[in-house]
């Protein structure tokens, strides 16, 4: 038993570390050039930010639409130290920092409005993440406004970027298999017999929701550093509804998902960059058909592994030898 | 009347009734008891076609009617007194009764089944324009039952017409029962007050975890052993 | 006292406004459940529509205000009819982003056509450019317009709700989906007038607001939806009068905000208000306490 843990944790390892290096090396032989790194800075901070709703919309079933409200503090609150404190140090106490003011705030807004229900506690994380955006157009002489803040210093790099992705995938991960992760789910499968069962449902919802808010502020700082100019209003509405097509488009309740989906996403927007209003007329259809067609999204609440693969290929072998799969 | 042969209903992974037939015959009081959970609910549900079943089928007079909706099953001559006597609470009596003749244009039959109901149900004329949910327990089931007579029903389901009612009240609303029956309404009751049920039934079966385990006239159900131990508390 | 009259008098017109949405996110929760997402979008389009009927068609003000109404209504029931019934025993959450997705979908749809630049509608006329003094009050035509033509339709919809056969199937509906089906009531067709009431009242609130703001956009449903949510909310949703008193409430705070404080937090200010009532009584101001039945 242990044995195979560690083998399978072995093989993530290598798996990651490949993924670093080979990218590492394109970035160096300039493979990836600057446009294509943009792309994938998107595709990180998509992913960091898809994951992370993930955990409260698509693990625990708490519709939030206020996943750009948390962004947005994580993105101030680290651009506002590091144009201070313009180090590298710096920079990484701003992330923190950031992560943690939107965990915070995550934690005040969650306790009261969690005891609501689905439409209505959307309602209420979108009030409350238009408020922040007010908020800083309203505080001029933090935010600078609704002009924003330019001349961040840029501190992100391949290896940043790969960090705190690859940090807050496997952290999730790790989240959503102990034992809080399975309260979590159990909520979202069954409120109330999960409650009769033991489990404080709102204890573990301000969890997740918490949790979710911290890493929407990392993937804020990451976004403040990599394009180093900000304002508020790109984090209104529009920004939250972004997350949730990726994370209803990879399944709600798959991290493999979401990580899909956010590539996918990224893909499509980069193509389709010079008609703005065609890309959110397709992200519409997305939404509608994915729920009338397909409501558990690519990848349903199962997670991408080389077992699963291998389940398909088996699949695949069947059925071609005529068996039924 | 209605026949209802193997009928299968699913909640999702629970089978919740497995394969039961039944019949009510024309002018006959047939009674469904059972313990809670039993199933009598859902079976009620499914023939009035808010559920669907998974497979048997249903006929009423003959008529295949297991694909019907609900409206149609109205339409035909099928009404239901639901459990918990789910009036609508905040319009008034004489809204709720007009609900119930919804499908009928007849204007005149109409205002002439108001007055058979509030002659059956005089309370209820006193509170023609009282909000329903203002209304006690035993007035709403009776609202209730006035308001699915309105439809001038063939067939009449009661479900659990006694629940939460005075011992004193539960007599007088199976009188109405057994008197709506005397003037020709064949009806359907389902009820876990067995000893009520039974006397004044024609004909009685036992639900027990989704399957029909007896069945009888009235009178040989109320005599029996088991009967007795499960249901009369004795 | 002048100016809070003054005041008064610009909050009632805007919340006019806001009540006429709201009453439609109001009935269709009544029936469905469904915060529809997409009904600020429906008062966009009734606001194109109008802008369309009075300059390209030269109709008159009436006629493209019952012009508006019908198509609105039309694509009302459309949006139900392929989006929202196919739904019918989905979870909520899948309803809920098929409702974003329709009204991203009709924002973006409308921008692609028209293009994103606001237009202005044309200037009227006659008594309609007329504005009135009384001492030191203005009150201009429009908003004399908006508040009889709100104040009317309120008074057909009560009729229709109160007094008809489908508008007593619709509140049979919303009380008790189950036992209006054993009354022998349609639910699907009675959730296809709600949505064509719904739509028709947003496609007035549409012209009314392109009358009196002069300019319109693809993106100008979102924040009045948003707020006439928030003021479904206020009355308590799925009440019908709740609806026009949020609207109201909703206008005034809106305005007296923007007269007494600063115009730059009127957003936050509804906002925070529905946050406060979400949590101090979420059944609003005329709901009635239900516990949710384990």
């Amino acid at each position: 038993m242990k044995k195979s843990i560690n083998g399978s944790t072995l093989k993530k390892f290598i798996t990651l570390a490949l993924t670093f290096a080979i990218v590492q090396v394109l970035v160096s032989t300039n493979i990836i050039n600057d446009y294509i790194f943009s792309t994938l800075a998107t595709i990180c901070i998509n992913i960091i930010l898809a994951t992370s709703l993930n955990l409260i919309t698509g693990f625990t079933g708490q519709f939030s639409l206020g996943h750009a409200g948390f962004m947005s503090i994580g993105a101030y609150t680290c651009a506002i130290i590091t144009l201070r404190n313009p180090t590298m140090l710096g920079f990484v106490i701003g992330a923190l920092a950031g992560a943690m003011l939107a965990a915070f705030i995550g934690f005040f807004v969650g306790l009261p409005t969690l005891r609501l229900k689905g439409d209505y506690l959307a309602i209420a994380t979108l009030g409350m993440s238009e408020i922040i955006r007010i908020l800083f157009i309203n505080l001029d002489s933090v935010t600078n406004g609704a002009a924003g803040l330019s001349g961040i210093p840029q501190f992100i790099n391949w290896g940043w970027l790969f960090v705190f992705t690859a940090g807050t995938i496997i952290l999730l991960n790790n989240f959503i298999k102990s034992s809080y992760g399975r309260a979590c789910i159990s909520l979202r499968e069954d409120e109330i017999a999960a409650e009769s069962m033991g489990i404080n449902s709102t204890k573990y919802k301000v969890i997740a929701f918490v949790t979710g808010a911290f890493f929407a502020g990392i993937a804020g700082a990451v976004y403040s550093s990599y394009y180093y100019f900000l304002e508020p209003n790109l984090f209104n509405f529009q920004k939250s509804i972004d997350i949730l097509v990726i994370v209803v488009l990879g399944g709600l309740g798959s991290l493999s998902g979401s990580v899909i989906a956010a590539i996918l996403l990224a893909l499509i927007s980069t193509y389709l960059q010079s008609f703005p209003e065609l890309r959110m007329v397709i992200y519409a259809i997305l939404l509608i058909v994915i729920m009338l067609f397909r409501p558990q999204g690519i990848m349903g609440s199962k997670e991408l592994s080389l077992t699963v693969f291998k389940k398909w290929t088996r699949g695949l072998r069947d059925k071609k030898n005529g068996g039924v799969a | 009347m209605l026949e209802i042969t193997n009928l299968n209903v699913h909640f999702g992974v629970i089978h919740a009734i497995k394969g039961i037939s039944l019949t009510v015959n024309e002018g006959e009081i047939v009674t469904l008891i059972g313990a809670n959970g039993a199933g009598k609910t859902t079976t009620l549900r499914t023939i009035s076609g808010l559920k669907k079943p998974t497979s048997g089928t249903i006929t009423f007079e003959g008529n295949d009617i297991t694909n019907l909706d609900a409206r149609q099953r109205v339409k035909i001559g099928i009404s239901q007194v639901p459990e918990g006597r789910r009036v609508f609470s905040t319009m008034t009596v004489l809204e709720n009764l007009e609900l119930g003749a919804y499908l009928r244009r007849d204007k005149a039959g109409i205002n002439k089944d108001y007055q058979m109901v509030f002659e059956r149900f005089p309370i209820l004329a006193d509170r023609k324009k009282q909000m329903a949910g203002t209304l006690s327990g035993g007035e709403q089931q009776m609202l209730a039952m006035g308001r699915a007579l309105m439809s001038r029903p063939k067939l009449l389901f009661l479900d659990e017409p006694s629940m939460g009612l005075a011992p004193l009240l539960v007599q007088e609303i199976f009188d109405i029962i057994k008197d709506i029956n005397d003037k020709g309404t064949t009806i359907l009751l389902v009820e876990q007050n067995a000893s009520m049920a039974l006397q004044i039934a024609d004909r009685a079966y036992v639900m027990e975890t989704g399957k029909i385990t007896l069945s009888g006239t009235g009178k040989e159900l109320i005599q029996s052993e088991e009967i007795k131990k499960a249901y009369l508390g004795g | 006292m002048e100016q809070f009259l003054q005041q008064l008098i610009n909050g009632i017109s805007l919340g006019s406004i806001y009540a006429l949405i709201a009453l439609g996110y109001t009935m269709v929760y009544g029936v469905i459940k469904l915060i529809n997402f997409a009904h600020g979008d429906v008062y966009m389009l009734g606001a194109y529509i109008g802008y369309f009927c009075i300059t390209n068609l030269n109709l008159g003000f009436f006629p493209s205000l019952l012009i508006s109404m019908l198509v609105c209504a039309l694509l009302g029931a459309t949006i139900e009819k392929i989006a929202y019934k196919p739904l019918r025993n989905a979870s909520r959450i899948a309803v809920l982003i098929t409702a974003i997705g329709v009204s991203l979908f009709l924002e973006y749809g409308t921008m692609f056509f028209v293009k994103p630049d606001p237009r202005s509608y044309p200037p009227l006329t006659g008594f309609m450019a007329k504005t009135f003094r009384v001492g030191n009050l203005l009150i201009t035509s429009q908003q004399i317009l908006i508040i009889i033509i709100t104040v009317v339709l309120m008074i057909a919809l009560q009729l229709i709700v109160k007094r008809t056969r489908i508008g007593k199937a619709m509140r049979a509906v919303s009380l008790d989906g189950d036992a209006a089906q054993l009354m022998g009531i349609s639910v699907d067709r009675t959730i296809s007038f709600t949505f064509i009431l719904g739509s028709a009242l947003a496609g007035a609130a549409g012209i009314l607001v392109g009358i009196y703001y002069n300019s319109i956009n693809p993106l100008m449903g979102t924040m009045p939806g948003l707020k006439a949510f928030v003021a479904a909310v206020f009355g308590g949703i799925g009440i019908i009068p709740g609806a026009m008193i949020g609207g109201y409430f909703i206008g005034l705070v809106e305005v007296m905000v923007s007269g007494y404080g600063n115009s730059m937090y009127r957003d936050a200010v509804v906002f925070a208000i529905l946050i406060i009532i979400l949590i101090v009584k979420p059944s609003g101001l005329l709901g009635k306490e239900t516990r949710e039945k384990v």
